[in-house]
């Protein structure tokens, strides 16, 4: 059967229990609603829920387990002699994959039948054009050992669906079943459906965490094998980034990461100001109107997609920068050599960051009590002394910890620089000079042809880790201030 | 509770510091306070009281300007200060606010050391020439918030760390650093307990040589202990106004009678 009509049948059934089980719950309580423990919707979702979710979960387990260990079955029927040279293992499957795929499609056209399919037999018909007219292209004529193995392949298969199907419709069945028995007037059913209520919370909260140190794990055993073909004093200490796909390359993070800061740190002299001054004349000045039309509006910006900032920085700022600093430019100097420089990528990425910072300035004021600014006019002061000397003090950790976040959004990232800040690895403290960033040199150096065993490529998964560790550091920084500065009025 | 007392008071006639005269206070479309008619005499506690929601605290703000920072709130009428008229154009709130100092329900002191609180009104109004007035004023507020003696030693200390009556008082302090001529106090004591009630009630009468003090206050006890004037708010309305001693012991108003004996509130 298939997994959609299986799934559609577990759905049927709880939908089945939930009825059923309320019912059940009625009749024991003799009709009288008020005898039961629990409403009874809840006698309802417990035996739906003992129906579908060990089912269901069975399912997802069966269907993860069950291609590995046919794999491993069915590898170990090829002899190590059956594996051409040039080519390995996995290929050899893959072919048996298809051929077994192949089969199956073509019992299912009509152009074999299952006895034909199951007793085909190499070399007598010929395969390779079947399997092309079901759509199965195949490399080369299909070897008597590969049809063994894709035999075999079907057989697993079958036989393992359907063993899955039987046990989840058991375990199905036996789960609305037990649930159904236990279902009287004294059940205390909403205690059970709380409790997995629970559960689906626990499991959504750890998928999330899991995938984090999933993809922290990952990262981290890529660039083991990084620095088994690379020594990590020139990574870390090194000072020039020459990567070579014929090998012995240069491959020093330095000069990315000076990059990286560098962009970075204009990107926050642009938004930093600009958007804590947006905060402060929203939060402290404009009227309800105002701010009701412009905070969404500023809020829009941090909407754009940042390809199109990159557009941005490419086809306008880059050119007017070019027409001011360039050769034959306004101001007569000839500073700039292209559109892409520090000064461009830092520029847009500014604009990208200030509604960021605003946003999260203008919520951290506003958490500011009006005690302190009552207290502050009462005295007598200004609404800017108020402001500069009350509220801003009150309010700095949290601004503090805004712009660490701004920061560490910048340092990640991508669209921006790749568009707009060139691809130059260099240490210049020219801010015209297009330089190149962490997280460009990753795209460039997974994109295209890539070999996973050249330290070339794999020195992407080395600098993607410092880059992560760069900037949760600055986040885990932020955080705490944020929660330090929370505090203080509790 | 000496109740017994209140006939007692020495009710001097003194020169007259805030004349309202037909005050009206509108928040959007609600009319919050209703041709208000009231003098307060320099020297004096006068005390605001009334149920919840009465307007009391309301035409409090208005002394000082302080309903100018909410959008929908519109007051209408006169309100003298020494003849001069508060709401006139050429006022500037931010002046008038240094001479008619305020302390608030709650006590909000700056997250700023306890000395810095203080300092802030004379820093902002160039109070002092240098550093050791400053410290002069400082100390010479801190005295008279009484708290002066508890804190000396940590005047670096941030002023949210003392406990709620002794930033209460700090706020005290902090307000009559400014050298106010007026001082408003918005229930001052309803978030501290009764030893810390005491000691700033002390401290209230202390200001009366010195300053004309209006009180809001729940507590018709703490009205009684403190103030030589009352005056009664009801819906907005003041119901009834003079000597605290005669208000507590023979109101004319059944209203007054009313709440004072507990029958509304």
């Amino acid at each position: 059967m298939p997994t959609f009509w299986l799934v559609a049948l577990l759905l049927a059934l709880s939908a089945a229990g939930y009825y059923g089980g309320r019912r059940r719950a009625i009749a024991t309580a003799a009709g009288n609603v008020k005898d039961l423990h629990s409403l009874p919707s809840y006698y309802g979702y417990h035996v739906a829920l003992a129906a579908f979710v060990p089912a269901i979960g069975a399912l997802a387990i069966w269907l993860l387990a069950q291609p590995m260990f046919i794999e491993t079955r069915v590898s170990g029927m090829i002899p190590a002699e059956a594996i051409p040279e040039s080519s390995s293992i996995g290929l050899v499957m893959s072919d048996v994959r298809r051929v077994a795929e192949g089969l199956d499609l073509a019992v299912e056209q009509g152009l074999l039948t299952a006895r034909e399919a199951r007793n085909a037999i190499a070399g007598e018909q010929d395969l390779r054009a079947l399997m092309g007219e079901v759509g199965v292209a195949l490399g080369s004529k299909v070897r008597p050992e590969v049809l063994e193995a894709a035999q075999a392949y079907r057989n697993l298969s079958h036989t393992g669906r359907n063993a899955m199907t039987a046990v989840v419709a058991l375990l199905a069945l036996g789960g609305f079943a037990f649930a159904y028995a236990r279902t009287h007037k004294d059940f205390r059913a909403r205690n059970v459906v709380e409790r997995a209520v629970l559960a689906l919370l626990i499991l959504a909260a750890s998928l999330a965490i899991l995938t984090t140190v999933g993809i922290v794990l990952s990262m981290l055993f890529e660039t083991k094998n990084f620095f088994g073909l690379h020594s990590w004093t020139d990574f870390f200490f090194g000072s020039t980034w020459a990567p070579n796909f014929r090998g012995g390359s240069e491959l020093s993070i330095l000069p990315l990461l000076w990059g990286t800061l560098y962009i970075s740190f204009i990107a926050l002299l642009v938004a930093v100001p600009v958007g804590l001054f947006a905060a402060i004349y929203l939060s402290e000045y404009a009227s309800g109107a105002v701010r009701a039309f412009a905070k969404p509006l500023l809020e829009i910006l941090a909407g754009i997609p940042t390809i199109v900032y990159g557009l941005f920085a490419l086809l306008t700022v880059g050119p007017a920068l070019a027409d001011l600093f360039g050769k034959g430019g306004l101001l007569g100097v000839e500073w700039m050599a292209g559109a892409t420089s520090v000064l461009t990528a830092g520029l847009v990425m500014g604009i990208m960051l200030i509604p960021f910072v605003s946003s999260l300035s203008d919520d951290i004021i506003n958490a500011v009590p009006q005690a302190m600014r009552d207290g502050s006019l009462g005295l007598g002061a200004t609404k800017s002394e108020t402001v500069r000397q009350v509220v801003m003090p009150a309010a700095l950790p949290g601004i503090v910890g805004a712009v660490l976040l701004a920061a560490s959004r910048a340092i990640g990232e991508t669209m921006i620089v790749v568009m707009g800040a060139g691809a130059i690895a260099k240490f210049s403290a020219n801010p015209l000079e297009s330089m190149t960033t962490i997280t460009t040199r990753i795209v460039s150096q997974l994109t295209g042809d890539t070999d996973f065993a050249s330290p070339e490529t794999l020195v992407a998964f080395a600098l993607g880790l410092t880059l992560f560790v760069l900037t949760l550091g600055l986040n885990v920084l932020a955080l705490y201030i944020v929660r330090k500065y929370r505090e203080q009025y509790e | 509770m000496n109740d017994m007392t209140v006939m007692d008071k020495t009710v001097e006639t003194q020169n007259i510091k805030i004349a309202a005269k037909d005050v009206n206070v509108y928040y959007g479309d609600s009319h919050a306070i209703k041709d208000v008619n009231v003098e307060i005499e320099d020297n004096t506690v006068t005390a605001f009281i009334g149920p919840s929601g009465c307007g009391k605290s309301t035409f409090l703000r208005c002394l000082n300007r302080m309903n100018d920072t909410i959008d929908i709130c519109r007051v209408k009428g006169d309100i003298l200060l020494d003849g001069e008229d508060i709401y006139d154009k050429r006022v500037d709130p931010v002046q008038l606010r240094a001479k008619v100092g305020m302390v608030f329900q709650k006590p909000n002191p700056f997250p700023k050391s306890i000395y810095d609180n203080v300092a802030y009104g004379p820093r902002i109004h160039g109070l002092a020439k240098n550093k050791a007035e400053l410290d002069e004023i400082v100390e010479k507020s801190l005295r008279r918030g009484a708290i002066w003696d508890e804190v000396k030693d940590r005047l670096d200390a941030p002023g949210t760390g003392l406990s709620g009556g002794q930033q209460q008082r700090l706020c005290i302090a902090r307000a009559v650093a400014t050298e106010p001529e007026v001082l408003l106090m918005d229930e001052p004591c309803s978030a501290l307990d009764p030893i810390a009630t005491a000691q700033v009630e002390e401290l209230i009468d202390e200001l009366r040589s010195q300053y004309s003090v209006v009180i809001v206050t729940h507590s018709m006890q703490q009205a009684a202990r403190v103030s030589q004037k009352t005056a009664f708010f009801h819906l907005g309305n003041l119901v009834e106004f003079g000597p605290t001693g005669q208000i507590f012991t023979n109101p004319e108003d059944p209203r007054t009678e009313s709440y004072i004996t507990g029958r509304i509130g």
